[in-house]
């Protein structure tokens, strides 16, 4: 049981981190959508579409992080001072945006300002994401299990480019999920953006899955040695298969399928990352299984999760199945 | 000037855990508050309960909304700003966090949803149901993060290899020997805190003669509660003072001024103290007052700053001010309960108009006196961030001054507009914005309902639990 906690533990946390990207995706997407809609109604019906949900989203996030350092402290006392600067900047970013969540309704009619604070605060928060991933992708300087680089490490044209992309692909679970959950104007409009977002996305996965094996050789090798390669070249298959099943289901009128496809589109992209770094917590210097924890904290803390991780996913989804069914225009939730 | 990273640090965090921690403190408070009006409701039928309750939900979901994300950037904060400490400790007190996001968070927040949009959608016992939890994971977030604060101060349960701090007993880590008393005094602290400004609510729209039946509940409420809870206040307060003492002894000095171990201690009631001349300036002091309480004789002894090496002192007049603050505060509390409570015995609680006037004022004094304790405890502390095991100075992580300067600048700009928005906009909420028949569609903080529509509402009946077109928020003139 012992020598397994790591990899159970690195497995839980890559869950947490899969159900953040999901869930606070599609409400940060959709306040990355907001500047777009034509009118104040339809960024009412945006808003009140992800409101219930959202603080419980963001929660995934505290899990991360706090499992993060529960269960590998030391990948924790590396990567926060590494990202200081966009990790506390993305904070910043989301402390602005959750709060207009209430503030535009106390504050209306003069509610410009939290307008600007909730957008613009979701592109910046999620624009840091991408950035602190890709940042980790390529790799941080690590000298004695501390970190050993420079404040603006992070800061390269890849960690740029896939900061962007995340936003995009962030906008894109927005805009499925307004397909899904609203109509008339404000689903019409979700449609329409979903489009350009999704070849957005395609494009933006086509070019990190290149840059990664030409920049890093620790991934080339991961992908295109045998027997890898065996094994592995169905994932972009697989991968541009959802997408323009994605594409069709657009076309077609479908409602629920489309944020179906995106959060698909979403795991595949995940679970390459995930090929390409494993089994670095830090790469390239630090494993799971380096910076794990006393195995008898995270055996303790594991006793409890087995508990209250599948109590949790149910409650969540009882709440999502209280708030069920469309927001017409102009109705918010009562 | 060479930036000091340590000092930047300290700032920084206490800059943000003290914004964060009046929110926490409020909606403990408040979340049970609206569970016991939804309760009262539930049983009794009065719509008066019911009204409360949504009005003060309005309230709390905007103090929430500021103590989630105000949260959020502490649980990252730890290992941004104390990466050392962080991984000192990551084996000791990272479960407790990871137990309070799991036990904790998502309860809160998952239900949260339910009583903050679910008021015409779903049956009043969900709504109250979600209000229990809701208060109820409140509750359960402070027992986990006050006993990975505990553990801080007072650290049991563990061994030390390798400069990394190991569990031994989780029993122990958890029941640390302070935990039981800091859980008892920040609960009681959060409660009392609430009633104060409920009772400061209830004073105001008494005297300008709205919500009259609202307002006379909010008062007999609020008096009740500060009643018992601010002279119980001071019982946890004296049993957490021995609990330090015998721990934490330097800390207990510095809150009293006391310099000298070798002499009986005085109550000095006021005094500068002055760590160069080890002495206190313009000192009014009670003698032997001091051992009478510590130690419950009159010529007890307990240790002086002097007994210990300077290089363990914590900073002296900040802790000794801060103590003053707060028990100054919690006498004056004590002294409300008894005048309200006096009143009430006499009939007279809503006709006295010296004790409305007076309490109306008084709605920030349980904050003031929370920042104050947890001055006198974490200052107290100094200068280890693990009383005995790790120095605050060894604790920071890897980042250049700089970093953390330019971000405290940010924090402080970002958190100055957030927070006084915040403020301002609660204190709209009760007051009502002038010349406006309802100032937020009645209910629940971001309903875009029209007035027109909740009349229609009205007209057709809707059971209870559907909008009652009342507000208190609303002006009658």
């Amino acid at each position: 049981m012992e020598e397994h906690l790591p990899l159970i533990w690195a497995t839980l946390i890559g869950v947490a981190v899969a159900m953040y990207v999901i869930l606070d995706g599609f409400d940060l997407g959709i306040a990355i959508l907001f500047p777009f809609a034509r009118k104040e109604e339809d960024r009412d019906v945006m808003m009140n579409s992800v409101a219930p949900f959202w603080d419980g989203n963001e929660t995934w996030l505290v899990l991360g992080g706090a499992g993060l350092w529960v269960a590998f402290p030391t990948a924790y006392a590396v990567i926060m001072p590494a990202f200081y600067l966009p990790v506390i900047g993305m904070l910043l970013a989301l402390v602005l945006r959750g709060v207009s969540f209430e503030f535009r309704w106390v504050a209306k009619p003069s509610h410009r300002m939290w307008d600007v604070a909730f957008a613009g605060g979701s592109m910046v928060a999620a624009f840091l994401q991408g950035v602190i991933l890709g940042g980790l992708l390529q790799g941080v300087e690590v000298v004695n299990r501390q970190y050993a680089g420079g404040p603006f490490d992070w800061l390269t044209p890849f960690s740029i480019f896939v900061g962007l992309a995340v936003v995009a692909g962030y906008a894109l679970l927005g805009a499925t999920w307004l397909v899904m959950r609203t109509s008339g104007p404000v689903q019409e409009f979700g449609r329409s953006t979903a489009v350009p977002l999704l070849v957005t996305v395609i494009g933006a996965m086509a070019v990190v899955s290149l840059w990664t094996p030409l920049a890093v050789d620790r991934i080339a090798a991961r992908w295109f040695s045998t027997p890898n390669i065996l094994y592995l070249w169905p994932v972009p298959l697989v991968t541009a298969l959802v997408a323009y099943m994605i594409f069709r289901w657009l076309r077609r009128g479908d409602e629920v399928k489309p944020f179906v496809g995106s959060v698909v589109l979403f795991l595949l992209g995940y679970l390459g990352l995930v090929i390409s770094t494993v089994p670095y917590l830090v790469p390239p210097h630090l494993t799971f299984w380096d910076t794990a924890a006393a195995p008898a904290s995270q055996f303790f803390l594991l006793v409890g999760t087995v508990f209250l991780l599948p109590l949790i996913l149910g409650y969540t989804a009882f709440v999502y199945w209280m708030f069920r069914g469309k927001i017409g225009p102009g109705e918010g939730y009562h | 000037m060479e930036l000091d990273p340590v000092l930047l640090a300290r700032i920084q965090f206490a800059f943000t855990i003290s914004f964060h921690i009046i929110f926490p403190a409020f909606t403990i408070g408040l979340s049970a508050f609206i569970a016991v009006l939804l309760m009262l409701w539930m049983r009794s039928g009065e719509e008066k309960f019911h009204r409360l309750a949504r009005f003060w939900t309005k309230i709390f979901a905007v103090s929430f909304a500021m103590g989630v994300v105000s949260g959020i950037v502490l649980s990252y904060q730890f290992g941004t700003n104390w990466s050392r400490f962080s991984e000192f400790t990551g084996n000791v007190i990272g479960p407790l966090i990871g137990y309070e996001v799991l036990t904790a968070f998502y309860l809160e927040a998952t239900f949260l949803g339910i009583l903050l949009f679910g008021w015409n959608r779903f049956p009043p016992w969900l709504i109250t149901l979600s209000a229990v939890l809701v208060a109820i994971g409140t509750a359960i977030s402070a027992f986990w993060i006050l006993a990975a604060n505990s553990w801080m101060q007072t650290p049991a349960g563990h061994e030390i290899r390798n400069g990394i701090a190991f569990p031994v007993s989780w029993w122990e880590i958890i029941f640390n020997p302070s935990f039981p008393y800091r859980l008892a005094h920040m609960l009681n602290a959060a409660y009392l805190t609430t009633a104060v400004v409920v009772l400061a609510v209830g004073a105001r729209y008494l005297r300008a003669g709205r919500h009259p039946e609202e307002s006379r509940t909010m008062l007999r409420m609020a008096v009740g509660m500060i009643f018992v809870t601010a002279p119980l206040q001071l019982v946890i307060g004296d049993m957490h003072g021995l609990n330090t003492l015998k721990h934490q002894p330097a800390k207990v000095a510095a809150m009293e001024g006391h310099w000298d171990g070798s002499k009986a201690g005085a109550l000095v009631l006021f005094g500068v103290p002055d760590e160069k001349a080890r002495k206190n300036h313009y000192e009014i002091a009670i003698p032997n007052a001091g051992s009478v309480i510590l130690t419950h004789t009159w010529e007890g002894k307990y240790p002086g700053l002097t007994s210990f090496p300077e290089k363990d002192w914590p900073p002296v007049a900040n802790v000794f001010f801060a103590f003053r603050i707060m028990v100054g505060i919690g006498m004056l509390l004590i002294a409300v309960g008894l005048w309200g409570a006096f009143l009430w015995l006499r009939g007279r609680l809503f006709e006295s108009r010296l004790f409305l006037r007076s309490v109306s004022q008084m709605w920030s004094l349980g904050f003031i006196a929370i920042l104050a304790g947890w001055f006198v405890t974490e200052q107290g502390r100094q200068p280890w961030v693990v009383q005995g095991l790790m120095r605050t100075a060894d604790a920071t992580s890897p980042v250049p001054g700089a970093s953390v300067a330019g971000t405290l600048a940010l924090f402080v700009f970002i958190y100055g507009i957030v927070f006084s928005m915040g403020i301002y906009y609660i204190n709209r909420l009760i007051k009502g914005p002038k010349g406006e028949v309802s100032e937020v569609p009645e209910g629940l903080p971001n309903r875009p309902l029209s007035a027109a529509e909740e009349a229609a509402r009205e007209a057709t009946g809707r059971p209870r639990g559907s909008g009652s077109g009342f507000s208190l928020g609303t002006p009658k003139e």
